[in-house]
């Protein structure tokens, strides 16, 4: 089962969703994926298909209109997953927090593993809280085993 | 002489059963020297491997029984089409085989209701349509230069089959591009990080059904490979390394064109390819004739 883990760890599938985010976070993912940052050398690759993605990255507060795709997208990855918010918004729904549209903050429709604060959250503080969500993937792998 | 031809058999069920091992490594050779061209450090070369041992090990979520059955038979009919080359079997049973590997490929697409999964399938069907007749028409060339459809006849000819078949050669080129999915070819399934839909053929499969899939990929690939040395078979070790330099100019070709529609897919393959293969045959016939 070691193998197993690592071989997760080695290679985590993205998928990004944005549910109503001003871009700022998703500018900020798509620089952390770029040759500058080469993710993909720790594997990381972006998939556009939930059912081959380990990772789940949200921007933006999830609204009354997304709510229902964000979960959609969440019950289509299968298991072991990890979901990280990124940016303000994700983490707590920020400036938009009591607005009557939005739910305020990812947590509220789905399960959050890794906060990623910021607005917008810098690539760097991205690509450490993706290292954060492999910890917590190796932990479901490990809990898998036993 | 018995046991020389049992040696060479028992060589050749060894490689049968590495096929897929050599294509792992070529794949992530593929994708470090696609991250150098681009200036990037690129993954590990066992990078495959961790995404199929990563695949097997997902909840598998399956939307048709039907799928991970072709699945195993697009892998099996993959390594079935390598092993009669591996063997010296006929060409054209052996383009068959990997034409029903493609349709395994194709049917599992067709069979969901995803309609990202369809068209990818529909495409995929487009791409084996502008391969396939120069593959035939590969195999009837050389034909026409041994006198025989065996793959074994080709190791007795005192010359190497490019110096007959240089257009041929030539023509390979976008059939391998086709076959490897690499731009500006890869309509039916997007490669990594451009996608258009979703993941064309691909986006149903999750868990062990991909990681069969993608061993069944690079069986593909080690298969299309060799056929490609077959040109040098004279001395197999040149043979090989044509077929890495056809690999590296695929990658080069990958780096440099965008993705193109599916009609100059078809338009290149069939012009370009089919010319170049007629030409060649009618070379060789005036040549014989002025002989005469």
């Amino acid at each position: 089962m070691k193998t197993m883990t690592k071989a997760r760890l080695k290679s985590p599938w993205v998928l990004h969703f944005d549910c109503g985010s001003c871009n700022g976070c998703d500018i900020e993912i798509l620089a952390a994926l770029t040759p500058k940052f080469d993710a993909e050398r720790f594997g990381i690759v972006n998939i556009g298909d939930p059912k081959q993605a380990d990772m789940l990255l949200v921007t933006g507060p999830s609204n009354k209109r997304n709510q229902r795709v964000l979960k959609n997208l969440y019950e289509q990855m299968p298991e072991p997953k990890v979901v990280v918010a990124i940016g303000e918004c994700a983490c707590t729904g920020a400036i938009f927090h009591n607005c009557p549209n939005t739910n305020g903050g990812i947590d509220k429709i789905i399960p959050v593993d890794v906060y990623v604060p910021g607005c917008a959250a810098r690539p760097e503080q991205i690509v450490d809280g993706i290292v954060l969500a492999l910890q917590k993937l190796a932990e479901k792998s490990e809990k898998e085993a036993d | 002489m018995l046991e020389n031809i049992s040696l060479n058999t028992i060589f050749s069920i060894v490689l049968i059963f590495c096929a897929p091992i050599i294509g792992g490594f070529l794949m992530g050779i593929d994708r470090k020297l696609t991250a150098r061209m681009q200036s990037r450090m690129g993954p590990p070369i066992i990078q495959p491997f961790y995404d199929v041992i990563k695949l097997w090990g997902k909840e598998p979520f399956i939307s048709s029984t039907l799928q991970p059955i072709l699945a195993f038979c697009y892998f099996g009919f993959s390594l079935t089409s390598f092993a009669l080359l591996a063997l010296g079997q006929d060409l054209l049973l052996i383009i068959f085989t990997l034409g029903i590997a493609d349709s395994c490929l194709i049917i599992a697409s067709l069979n969901s209701k995803s309609p990202y999964s369809v068209l990818g399938g529909k495409r995929e069907l487009l791409s084996i349509m502008s391969y396939e007749p120069v593959l035939l028409l590969t195999a009837i060339s050389i034909y026409y230069v041994t006198g025989s459809f065996m793959v074994a006849r080709i190791f007795y000819l005192s010359y190497p089959l490019i110096s007959y078949l240089p257009l041929v050669f030539i023509a390979l080129i976008p059939v391998l591009v086709i076959d490897l999915k690499k731009s500006p070819y890869d309509v039916s399934a997007s490669g990594h990080a451009h996608q258009e839909l979703v993941r064309g053929v691909f986006t149903e499969f999750s868990g062990y059904s991909l990681a069969l899939i993608e061993l069944g990929h690079w069986t593909k690939v080690v298969m299309m490979l060799s056929l490609v040395s077959l040109f040098w078979a004279t001395n197999l070790i040149i043979g090989i390394c044509l077929a890495l330099v056809l690999f590296f100019i695929v990658l080069v070709i990958d780096n440099v064109y965008p993705r193109l529609d599916w009609k100059s897919m078809l338009k290149t393959t069939w012009s370009i390819g089919i010319i170049l293969i007629i030409a060649n045959i009618v070379g060789l016939i005036a040549r014989v004739v002025m002989h005469i």
